[in-house]
């Protein structure tokens, strides 16, 4: 077991954890629970709006998997992954200030909540929040999994031990604090990730002897390493290009992003965050994917890619600092799962059991479902986790593709077209998800793209093509 | 306040809302065309006639590094030259 790095490593959660629990604290006194709870009564400022849409979005992906496919891909993968600046100004820009004033109109507080009111359908709400619960459950799930694996392969402690941990520390501050504690701590854990990564890239940098040696070294081994084309030349432009639709122009319609696009306090914290999110989400996913390359020379032959970030960090660092820089990608993990689990928790409570159940419910019993159901989640995700089967990881291959098909259209059509209607949403979702899979399963990468962008393509015209032809049989959309 | 007068209120932020969702559809194509124009018009060819900047192969240092920073610089330039603030509900007075 590694004490020093186990130490530091549970003293940064810790404070972390402190500090959502003090955030809790200043939200005990409201009286708008639910657009307190879920939605931190709409009250975020520019720098945390960036910092949470950051950390929401970074996950385990962008700290241990994606640099460790970099690691074995070489500077092509780096040029897939960069892309992901656009997430830092897209989401904010297209949906931005027309999404706070009309949700704002509308009162809603959750994605659901926007498309009930926008189009006026159970049938939209019902396959909404299903997708929700299905697609981010197990999200979440891989995350959970992702997170222990992390604390397990560091501090040697066992995976049942390490789960329990950073369940019990996630759990513990998002039932009692909601989203503000989310987006509270998601501001440290996105300024733990912007500096562990500074820190980590200069240390191999230096441990590798300086750019242009790592490069040649690279090259002498395999010039393909340098060129975009990866390792085995196996990734073509088509391909690399689609990743702008997947992790760049489509993450607008993940719904843990877009509901942040709707929580903050006016439009100058909008206008900061745009550009503090563009610059630490590029920072981040440039240098992180650059981290696993350069780790290459330095530490060749480590074959399991998921091992590539905590052996380099080791490696590279001083042992207290090595667990520092590694709280990053907890942090990361953290960040991401509770998001996913207050709006998993919100779809239950929110748009399923208040819509359909108990309108009329009151306050305190509100407040008790909440946390409730929250907590209940994040049992159920512990258990799953302790031994995931298989449907877990398999719908988690389908999550973000699943949930952009899912929604892009309905929420960016259902802003900007005013004759779109709960027949093309519903057209849209259908067949985005249904697509998706099918392509998925049985026809990967049709046009030698990934298949998010051909399932985007026919909901498009799904949803066009229903609102024509039932312009008839619906009431006008008028703009209140 | 008269409903004549709420609506043209309504109106003005949704040219403006309108307006910016364009800069960012404008922005994220020529991010596009940026990355992938450097990345395959300097990097589809042999390896060997690469030339280095700062140590990084060309197309890498074009597309990825100066990409990004004038990415970042452009956003900048947009929000504060071309993004107006506007009150988000009715209520508020501008700010």
């Amino acid at each position: 077991m590694n004490w020093e790095a186990t130490l530091t490593l549970f003293l940064t959660v810790g404070i972390i954890f402190i500090i959502g629990l003090y955030a809790s604290k200043r939200q005990m006194g409201s009286t708008n629970y639910m657009q307190d709870y879920y939605l931190g009564g709409r009250s975020l400022g520019g720098f945390v709006l960036a910092m949470t849409m950051t950390a929401t979005y970074g996950s385990a992906s962008s700290f241990i998997g994606g640099p460790g496919v970099a690691y074995n891909e070489g500077l092509g993968w780096v040029l897939l992954a960069v892309i992901q600046v656009v997430t830092g100004y897209f989401t904010l820009m297209i949906l931005g200030k027309k999404f706070a004033i009309i949700t704002k109109k509308y009162q809603s507080v959750t994605i659901i909540d926007y498309l009930k009111k926008r189009y006026d359908s159970h049938g939209v709400v019902i396959l909404s929040s299903l997708s929700i619960i299905i697609f981010l459950f197990s999200a979440m799930a891989a995350q959970w999994i992702g997170g222990a694996r992390l604390i397990e392969s560091l501090t040697g402690l066992s995976y049942t031990t390490a789960l329990f941990i950073f369940v019990g520390t996630v759990l513990i501050y998002v039932t009692l604090g909601g989203f503000r504690a989310v987006v509270t701590t998601d501001t440290v854990q996105g300024i733990i990730m912007f500096i562990g990564t500074l820190v980590l890239l200069i240390a191999v940098i230096i441990a590798g002897g300086g750019v242009e040696n790592i490069i040649q070294d690279l090259k002498q081994e395999n010039p393909n390493l340098i060129s975009p084309y990866g390792a085995e030349r196996t990734l073509t432009p088509t391909y690399v290009s689609s990743f702008w639709i997947l992790v760049g122009v489509g993450v607008i319609a993940l719904p843990q992003i877009a509901i942040r696009a709707m929580s903050y306090k006016s439009s100058a914290s909008l206008h900061r965050a745009l550009i503090i999110g563009t610059i630490v989400v590029g920072f981040i996913m440039l240098n992180m994917h650059l981290i696993g390359v350069f780790a290459r020379p330095i530490l060749p032959g480590i074959e399991i890619g998921d091992k590539v970030m905590p052996e380099i960090a080791l490696h590279v660092l001083p042992t207290w600092l090595a667990g520092v820089v590694l709280a990053a990608p907890l942090a990361a993990i953290m960040s991401s799962v509770d998001s996913l689990l207050l709006l998993v928790s919100s779809t239950i409570v929110k748009d399923l059991y208040i819509n359909y159940v108990n309108p009329d419910i009151e306050y305190k019993r509100m407040r008790r479902i909440s946390t409730g159901v929250t907590a209940v989640l994040g049992i159920v995700v512990f258990l799953l986790a302790v031994q995931p089967p298989d449907l877990i990881i398999w719908l988690n291959l389908f999550a973000i593709g699943g949930l952009e098909a899912a929604f892009l259209w309905p929420i960016v059509l259902g802003l900007y077209w005013r004759k779109g209607n709960k027949y093309g949403a519903l057209a849209s979702m259908f067949t985005g998800i249904t697509s998706y899979v099918i392509f998925e399963q049985w026809w990967q990468q049709p046009f030698g793209m990934h298949s998010v962008v051909s399932s985007l393509f026919l909901s498009l015209i799904a949803y066009v093509l229903f609102s024509l032809m039932t312009k008839d049989r619906q009431r006008p959309y008028i703009e209140i | 306040m008269p409903p004549t007068q709420k609506l043209q209120a309504s109106d003005r932020r949704y040219t403006i809302a309108n307006r910016e969702a364009l800069f960012g559809i404008s922005l994220v194509v020529f991010h596009f065309l940026w990355w992938f124009g450097f990345a395959y018009g300097l990097g589809s060819k042999e390896v060997d006639e690469y030339t280095y900047i700062l140590g990084f192969p060309a197309w890498f240092f074009y597309s990825c590094i100066i990409g990004f920073i004038l990415i970042s610089l452009l956003v900048f330039i947009i929000v504060k030259k071309f993004f107006v603030n506007i009150p988000l509900d009715e209520e508020e007075s501008d700010i």
